[in-house]
């Protein structure tokens, strides 16, 4: 996807840095296999070497705190000079016999792009040779060393529509839901019930909700617990429109609009009043109903709780380093409050990011919000910025994945009235809890002291004033 | 490559390993990492292995030279905790483009380095190759040697891309990498005839410190421990050593075997893990450095601590014993643990159902053996599922794994305790035994079991 020159002029990215340190970035592949762990029955696979799988195991599980199907072609130095078709094959071959899995998704991977493995051509060999594998099996092409986590995860979306969607006859009340990846399970209960109020059916590909959403199930399950089963998958076809939640499923809707002629609708964002209202607005004219009043009441507690917070908000600094559409929805909703973007550092290009008011908008890494963040009343990113947090003394709020030392990641709801009015109080709370008042001495509270969401005591210890790993030179401007 | 695949052959030809020595000339040759099943295999790979042996050390630059998959996807994972230097703790990827996968990413690497060394001035930076700037032909060592004598500082290639194989080999490639460039670089500033090196220790949530105090009080002086808690310095001395200990056989005994080579400092495999080993190890520390020249009273002195400290466990690990005594436990862990730990266990009563041995050697089998009796409990692989069945079944009580496994336990509604490397828990060391006793105490009797076994009241069907 080629930025806007607008953008790129705005963004310095790696281009001036050869060394990224702290990477706020993780790989395309990661974001495919998470959009594939939304299917139900699924069992996502890495066409890579066997640590590619593991630590995209281990950072999902430490995000999600559940088990997470993942396989390997544990691709080694010679199959990857021959090539990777035999390495595939028997993949799929033992997948099948020990997982018997209702949908395979595949992803490449660095290793293996570079060596440039035909893998759709491989693919219909297989599947000629071995009819046993009757599930679908969806390819994605995701090298390492393009785009970031939200470019793999849409990516795989559209590669399941375009494989596995097809036209058909319009069912009154049916709509399809494409989250982006930056939609959490909490986010998309919240939105299948907005939705369901209206009196419409929603189908939502791919549906992290069914799949890792923390529930005990009866038996232990190789594959993924739930999402979107092949059924809805086939049913797709006939909904009467479909609405994207992010810019980076764009393509993905497109792919659906062009096969089926469902129309579409791109939402950037569902947090904030205004994204809320649009949404509920939206619903209601589609639906032909009223907004039912509950939401009314939601609503109308949002605007009591942005009077009562706003200020605490007013001229506040933030530091968002995130994914572009999480960027886009936390950064708007921030502008709405009140506050300045004083840093906002994201992972890949897009279009969205233009809109952002904010003083640039840098493909970068967490040094560079860290060095642009000092000063700032609120740092907001995934659990690896809690190093730079505790470096520069400000409150640290964590967004998107991988949140690793904090419970109940899944659950986060920031969509609709009630997620937004539940993230105002969350923040205002921070912003009330490291406000300044003036001292008789003329110095501030002590900023250190840790907001609402604790700091592991161990992180402390180790973070000792007295032993900086970080000399105080470095943080000047680069 | 030519380079690389020597010492993965050199690395497959270890003469210490008994394994080995049972192979014949071809067998060997093959070398000892089985081939990975695609579409069954789980673990790391070589390069995680390699970063996993070497970022303990906590004052040296870790610079992963690939994709961002491989550092972006991985870093800041691992609970290897230091005293003093956080900067092991950054990442540092040179995230490569497709453009320098077209034309190279020599100058970008070249470039990482130098910008590493102007901002964080480290004494060394460690340069880790992966699979994808090995498969472009990047050549790091090179490049490391060049920009080593330009910038006068130590950089070091660490050549494990993932797909060599295993995050074992991994580790070993690692102790070669230090072996070639960094041990013997430097002298310490003094000796002592108690000087140890620790090997394959990594000081996951700080165990090396509840064994450094006995250590200490003994005079006994860690001048490096490869590498939990270490600094380039300490690394690059540890050739001044009078004894080693090898805690984990299978990581880094290519590093143990070949310093007694080279400089002839005998060493021995042992374990921090349980009453017993814990006091086993501290006399065979003790009978090395008298046999390398220190003071005989230094075994008396070793009988003495050892004495003290096991009653003081003793005492405080018999007030679990009425509690814990029949318990079973199902262990999925590997290597050194899945004896010290079952040895450890059985000590205070615990019934052991099982003990996995898919990454032990064939000393660690003989070890399993001698303590429980027989082969009947050692699982050799064990799919998840059968794992479930297993718990749900109630054949044990607890199980004890890495942090991947838990889920299997957790949702089977059985205690679960991790004592792999994302650990919170010390258990090394007298008081580490008392720990683990304490964690299984309270993972059993934690009074939630009741509870989320129990089906909601409007359920007939029962749940067990």
């Amino acid at each position: 996807m080629n930025a806007p020159a607008t953008l790129r002029d705005r963004a310095t990215g790696p281009a001036t840095k050869a060394c990224t340190v702290n990477p706020l970035k993780m790989s395309q592949p990661l974001g495919a296999a998470l959009a594939f762990l939304g299917i139900a029955g699924s069992m996502p696979v890495f066409h890579g070497s066997q640590g590619c799988t593991a630590f995209g195991l281990v950072l999902f599980v430490r995000h999600f705190r559940e088990s997470i199907p993942l396989q390997t072609t544990a691709m080694n130095e010679v199959t990857t000079i021959l090539g990777g078709g035999e390495n595939i094959e028997k993949a799929l071959l033992n997948i099948h016999k020990r997982a018997k899995p209702a949908f395979i998704g595949i992803a490449s991977t660095g290793l293996t792009e570079t060596k440039g493995d035909d893998v759709a051509g491989d693919l219909r060999l297989i599947k000629d040779a071995h009819p046993e594998l009757d599930m679908p099996i969806v390819y994605v092409s995701t090298p390492d060393y393009q785009g970031a986590f939200q470019d793999g995860w849409a990516k795989a979306v559209t590669a399941i529509i375009e494989s596995m969607v097809t036209p058909a006859a319009t069912v009154k009340g049916q709509v399809t839901i494409l989250p982006g990846c930056h939609v959490t399970p909490g986010d998309v209960i919240e939105l299948r019930d907005i939705v369901t109020a209206f009196g419409l059916s929603p189908i939502i590909l791919p549906d992290l909700s069914g799949s890792l959403d923390g529930h005990v199930p009866g038996d232990f399950s190789p594959t993924s617990l739930g999402g979107t089963t092949q059924a809805e998958i086939a049913r797709i076809g006939a909904s009467e429109f479909a609405f994207a939640i992010g810019e980076q499923m764009r393509p993905a809707a497109r792919a659906l609009a062009e096969r089926t002629g469902v129309p579409t609708r791109i939402f950037s964002s569902l947090t904030g009043l205004g994204a809320a209202d649009d949404l509920f607005a939206s619903l209601s004219a589609l639906s032909g109903r009223p907004v039912p009043d509950k939401y009314r009441r939601e609503r109308s507690q949002l605007v009591d709780a942005m009077l009562d917070a706003h200020f605490f908000f007013g001229g506040k600094r933030v530091a968002i380093g995130a994914e572009p559409d999480l960027l886009w929805a936390l950064g708007a909703w921030c502008k709405d409050m009140g506050c300045e973007i004083a840093a906002a550092i994201t992972t890949t290009e897009s279009p969205v990011l233009v809109r952002l008011v904010a003083d640039g908008v840098r493909l970068g890494d967490l040094e560079d919000l860290e060095v642009q963040a000092a000063g700032c009343d609120l740092l907001i990113t995934h659990s690896h910025g809690r190093q730079a947090a505790q470096r520069l003394g400000i409150p640290f709020l964590r967004m998107g994945p991988p949140i690793f030392d904090r419970l109940g990641a899944a659950h986060r709801v920031i969509v609709g009235y009630k997620g937004t009015r539940d993230l105002v109080f969350e923040v205002g709370n921070i912003f009330l809890a490291h406000g300044h008042e003036l001292r008789p001495d003329g110095e501030g509270p002590d900023v250190r002291e840790e907001h609402g969401q604790g700091s592991p005591v161990g992180e402390r210890a180790c973070a000792s004033p007295g032993h900086p790993d970080i000399p105080p030179g470095r943080l000047e401007s680069p | 490559m030519d380079g690389l695949a020597n010492t993965v052959q050199q690395v497959f030809n270890e003469p210490a390993c008994g394994k080995n020595q049972g192979k014949s000339d071809k067998e060997r040759k093959k070398g000892c990492t089985k081939a990975l099943q695609p579409g069954a295999a789980a673990g790391g790979c070589a390069f995680d292995g390699a970063k996993i042996a070497l970022q303990p050390i906590t004052d040296v630059a870790h610079l992963v030279h690939g994709p961002i998959a491989c550092e972006g996807n991985s870093w800041d994972n691992r609970g290897a905790k230091s005293s003093g230097p956080l900067l092991y703790r950054t990442g540092f990827t040179t995230d490569i483009n497709e453009t320098d996968v077209v034309f190279g990413g020599e100058k970008r690497l070249f470039r990482a380095i130098k910008e590493i060394l102007a901002k964080y001035d480290p004494p060394a930076v460690f340069v880790y190759q992966t699979c994808v700037t090995a498969l472009i032909g990047d050549d790091i060592e090179a490049l490391c040697k060049a920009a080593s004598a330009r910038f006068g500082r130590p950089v070091i290639p660490v050549n494990a891309p993932g797909f060599v194989g295993s995050k074992n080999l991994g580790n070993k490639l690692a102790g070669e990498a230090l072996l070639e460039y960094v041990i013997g670089t430097q002298e310490p500033e003094y000796t002592t005839p108690y000087d140890i090196n620790i090997i394959g220790e990594y000081n996951l949530a700080g165990e090396l410190w509840q064994v450094k105090p006995l250590l200490a009080e003994l005079g006994i002086r860690v001048l490096a421990c490869i590498s939990g808690d270490a600094r380039y310095r300490e690394v690059a001395s540890a050739h001044r050593a009078r004894a080693a200990m090898m805690v984990c056989s299978k990581a880094m005994i290519n590093v143990a075997r070949k310093m007694e080579e080279r400089y002839a400092i005998p060493f021995f495999e042992g374990s921090f893990y349980g009453v017993s080993d814990m006091s086993e190890a501290l006399r065979e520390i003790a009978r090395l450095l008298i046999a390398r020249g220190a003071p005989a009273d230094l075994a008396e002195r070793a009988e003495a601590l050892i004495a003290r400290e096991e009653a003081r466990a003793w005492t405080r690990l018999d007030a679990y014993r009425p509690r814990l005594k029949g318990k079973r436990a199902l262990l999925i862990t590997g290597g050194v643990k899945s004896w010290s730990v079952v040895a450890a266990l059985q000590e205070i009563g615990v019934e052991i159902v099982g003990t996995s041995v898919k990454k032990s050697t064939k000393e660690d089998k003989e070890r399993i053996k001698k303590i429980m009796g027989d082969e009947a409990h050692m699982i050799e692989d064990m799919t998840p599922r059968e794992m479930y069945k297993l718990l749900k079944d109630a054949r044990a009580d607890i199980m004890l794994s890495g942090g991947r496994s838990q889920f299997v336990a957790l949702k089977a509604k059985v205690p679960w305790l991790d004592i792999n490397q994302e650990r919170h828990h010390a258990y090394a060391g007298y008081d580490g035994m008392v720990a683990l006793v304490g964690e299984i105490d309270k993972a059993l009797y934690n009074p939630i079991w009741a509870q989320v076994r129990r089906p909601a009241p409007w359920d007939t069907e029962t749940v067990s």
